[in-house]
């Protein structure tokens, strides 16, 4: 392609960080409001302090839900191999991840439309599945990378996947699951800290550093269990950077520690996974000291280290096969075309500038405490 | 024989046909909506006269209940691509996901971070940066329908790619022919235009309804006078540009037309438009009503190029599957050894076809070895269900010319004043509010339905594109959606019916202080 000023590697190296980025923007963004969906219950009690946290995310959880929607819009058009592979594979745990989500902008819509205490009850706990159910399975999903899925590849490249919903649920892979929900937590529950007064406010603090310090304990205990339970996956052919996204041409081999060779090969990747746990550490000592700015800044810090400890794992794999490793989707065989990913990634710097001043421009706007006499001014509140 | 169970494709059809046919329930209301708000919030800035505020609000809280469904509904069409359609995913996703991937960096996230301040920054914004919020809003559900049609639009008219051996899929060429593609743009226009005109007759019904009643008499007939003048204005665009200009594009637009048409033998220039058709008999024998003339002239703007007929398109599709056969058999020879140049020539002169040979793949694996019985067969796969697709274009089409006459009635009305004259042409505006979805949904089916057997046009037929589920999954989910679906859209409809019952409330006022307006809270 003459008319791209990229290499394909290049290119190719771009978008597995950019994919990494717009994950990481969803947990981070989007994570806020499942973190505060799965709290509802826990943290308020009387229909006041709820209507509090449903107008917390109100006005600005359906922007950070795009984050998600473009993550999967860019899986789509910059690496269709995985989209076509992990969604069909996975279509039970997709399944329940939608159906939990689409309880999302009903419950916030229509939950205050009706003074009703059982009306109101079932959008509570439509909000609080919405929110719950979506953290635990994406980090499932996670775990299941890690562990590799059951797929390949006829001779049209056609994905052929051999498991089942339940062959999802492995220990490990539930292990993650709650890494992610424990992470997603921690975050709704610095916002809700920052953000509200009073009795909400303080069980958010209290939960928030519960889940801040299993966030800690969970993901050690999963960085063990790669190190000694969890084989990785090693390609073993010589690969080309350049060469066309066709994964069968690759020989693969699976062996225990693999998903730590990048660390031992460069010690100063290190600091990613340390930031995980010293961003989780200081989300505990912010909500101790109430201080609420430290908080969520070290929460989504937090998010960014265990998203990119992951993936720097697993680098250059995508998603690994364990039915038959040489079909493993990698970064170097499992994106679209050069011309496709130089397109995307003029989109994007052309775009994301302009969401990220107008999502804090919005994010400015609706800043201040939110309380119930606050919502009272407002005709629109939920 | 073929690669996915039978079974399988046809309840991932059903099942993709069910969660667009509901998420297009609610998406040409918010199209619609959000342009008449940011209207009649002009008017309230530059006016400064209270009842126009009021006016927004109360469609706006319509327009959000409507949006939450919106919003549920479509979640589920980013992921099921690649859920159900696997191999179409892989096949296409280089061309398909590009505008599906900007549609959110640069529409999804105008509309979806702006709505919440639609809604929540009436009291912390100005005036007029209020009134920027609404229309960047409206902007983002069109720049929406923007790049999903233009997406769409490839699909019924791929433009701009070629398929690569090496990595058994399409790939993109050509980025702008994918955006100006022709058919997408007529498309864009013809469905936007669909939904201003869903907005008015909603806004114009409801507005009659409190007419009939002598309720909200201020808001129901300023919102009538703006609903007629952008309704006429929308129904002129959504029958003037409607997707005609778009049927000669290509092969399968004119085996659409032919079946909407339900024209068997290619009549000489210009072909007559039939107004109504029934079969009697079972050798294609039927009773019509054409009108000369008048087909040719609308598809093809001229008096002299000719409208093909089915059998002619049916012939045409056998020497294009014949073609496509040796792009078969090129393709194994490449795949065999990818240095063999002299296949990747040989390929290369026959690729365009190569969508063709697969439709073969529902008789035999190896496709290039097709007997000539299968060939016909498969040529005959390309003509899709023709009283189908001649009743739902002609139902739609009845539609938007009823349209126009309706609006030209209630704009006739708004220039003299007399809205509430005539009691009859109220209750008709309340009865037609369904009509517009109706037409809507018969215009998708036309589009979609009418492309079978092809998901991609010549490229990809349908049932080679499916994910390789289990007939449990699809079970699985399918019920769930459906069940879901339909509870939420009875909410859904039931609170759009309370909100009309209530009324715009007198109690908007932003400086009236303490307590919920909207709804009173509960005391828990």
């Amino acid at each position: 392609m003459d008319i791209v000023p990229f290499d394909y590697e290049v290119l190719r190296l771009i978008w597995w960080a950019l994919l990494g980025i717009l994950l990481t923007g969803f947990a981070v963004m989007g994570g806020m409001d499942l973190g505060v969906g799965a709290l509802i219950p826990f943290v308020a009690k009387t229909d006041d302090e709820r209507r509090v946290l449903v107008n917390l995310v109100g006005p600005t959880w359906e922007g950070n839900q795009v984050w998600l929607i473009l993550g999967g819009g860019a899986i789509f058009a910059a690496w269709p191999a995985i989209y076509a592979t992990s969604f069909s594979g996975f279509y039970i745990a997709m399944i329940a991840i939608l159906l939990a989500l689409i309880l999302r902008p009903v419950g916030f819509k229509f939950r205050g439309k009706v003074a009703n205490r059982t009306w109101r009850s079932v959008w509570d706990w439509g909000l609080f599945i919405g929110g719950a159910v979506p953290a635990l399975i994406f980090g499932v999903a996670v775990g299941n990378l890690l562990l590799g899925a059951p797929f390949s590849f006829d001779d049209t490249l056609r994905p052929v996947y051999s498991g089942n919903f339940f062959g999802l649920l492995t220990p490990f892979a539930l292990l993650a699951g709650l890494v992610s929900l424990a992470m997603l937590v921690t975050q709704g529950a610095v916002i809700i800290a920052k953000r509200t007064t009073g009795a909400v406010a303080e069980r958010a603090r209290v939960i928030g550093r519960l889940s801040a310090l299993a966030t800690i304990v969970l993901f050690v205990l999963g960085g063990l269990a790669i190190a000694s339970l969890v084989d990785g996956y090693r390609i073993t052919s010589v690969v080309d950077p350049n060469g066309p996204s066709n994964p069968m041409g690759k020989s693969v081999a699976v062996e225990a520690g693999a998903w730590l060779a990048n660390y031992a090969a460069h010690p100063v990747l290190w600091l990613v996974p340390a930031l995980g746990i010293l961003g989780s550490l200081l989300a505990f000592i912010g909500l101790s000291g109430r201080r609420g700015v430290l908080a969520i800044l070290a929460s989504s810090l937090a998010i960014v280290g265990i998203v990119a400890t992951a993936g720097i794992s697993m680098f250059p794999f995508l998603m690994p096969s364990s039915a038959d490793p040489k079909a493993s989707l990698t970064v170097w065989d499992a994106s679209s075309s050069q011309l496709t990913l130089f397109i995307m990634l003029v989109a994007t710097l052309f775009f994301m500038p302009i969401v990220l001043v107008y999502t804090a421009w919005v994010y400015r706007v609706m800043r201040g405490p939110v309380t119930v006499a606050s919502l009272g001014r407002n005709p629109n509140a939920y | 024989m073929t690669p996915v169970d039978p079974v399988v494709v046809e309840l991932s059809r059903l099942q993709f046909a069910a969660t667009a046919m509901y998420h297009f329930i609610f998406v040409p209301l918010t199209l619609g909506l959000s342009v008449l708000m940011a209207i009649m919030e002009t008017v309230y800035v530059m006016t400064g006269r209270e009842i126009w505020r009021k006016m927004t609000l109360f469609w706006g809280t319509l327009f959000g209940i409507n949006f939450a469904m919106g919003v549920a509904t479509g979640i589920v069409m980013e992921f099921q691509f690649g859920m159900n359609w696997s191999y179409y995913s892989h096949y296409v996703g280089d061309i398909f996901g590009a505008p599906l991937a900007i549609e959110g960096l640069m529409a999804f996230f105008l509309e979806a971070t702006f709505i919440g301040l639609f809604f929540f920054g009436w009291d912390r914004l100005s005036k007029v940066g209020h009134l920027a919020v609404t229309w960047l809003m409206a902007l983002g559900a069109n720049f929406s329908a923007l790049w999903i049609l233009i997406a769409n639009g490839w699909m019924q008219n791929p433009v701009g790619s070629r398929f690569n051996p090496d990595t058994m899929r399409m790939e993109i060429t050509d980025f702008m022919a994918v955006v100006f593609n022709p058919v997408a743009q007529a498309k864009f226009v013809h469905t936007v235009s669909a939904g201003y005109v869903f907005g008015s007759v909603f806004v114009l019904g409801v507005s009659a309804l409190y007419l009939l009643r002598g309720k909200h008499r201020e808001l129901a007939i300023r919102s009538m006078v703006v609903a007629a003048s952008f309704g006429l204005a929308s129904a002129l665009s959504v029958v003037v540009l409607g997707d005609e200009s778009g049927y000669l594009a290509t092969e399968h637009q004119k085996m659409k037309l032919a079946a909407m048409e339900n024209m068997r033998e290619t009549e000489k220039a210009p072909a007559s438009f039939t107004v109504f058709a029934i079969p009697t008999g079972s050798h294609g024998e039927e009773f019509a009503i054409k009108i000369p003339w008048v087909l040719g002239l609308i598809s093809t703007r001229s008096f002299t190029t000719v409208v093909p007929g089915i059998d002619e398109l049916v012939a045409h599709a056998e020497l294009r599957i014949r073609n496509g056969m040796q792009a078969a058999k090129a393709l194994a020879a490449v795949r065999a050894n990818p240095s063999d140049a002299a296949a990747r020539q040989a390929f290369d002169a026959s690729q365009q076809d190569l969508g063709y040979a697969l439709l073969l793949k529902k008789y035999r694996p190896d496709v290039e070895n097709a007997t000539d019985a299968e060939v016909k067969q498969a040529a005959g796969d390309t003509v899709p269900d023709v009283w189908t697709l001649f009743w739902s274009f002609h139902i739609m089409a009845a539609a938007g010319f009823f349209f126009i006459a309706y609006f030209a009635y209630w704009f006739w009305q708004a220039s003299f004043r007399r809205l509430d004259r005539r009691r009859w042409a109220l209750k008709l505006a309340v009865i037609v509010i369904p009509l517009p979805w109706i037409a809507i949904e018969l215009g998708w089916l036309v589009a979609e339905f009418g492309r079978q057997p092809w998901v991609v046009e010549g490229v990809l037929p349908t049932f080679y594109a499916a994910s390789g589920l289990s007939v449990l999954d699809l079970g699985i989910s399918l019920t769930f959606f459906v069940v879901l679906y339909t509870v939420l859209a009875i909410v859904m409809f039931w609170l759009m019916w309370r909100t009309i019952q209530h009324g715009p409330s007198d109690k908007l006022d932003l400086t009236a202080g303490e307590g919920d307006v909207s709804a009173a809270p509960a005391k828990a």
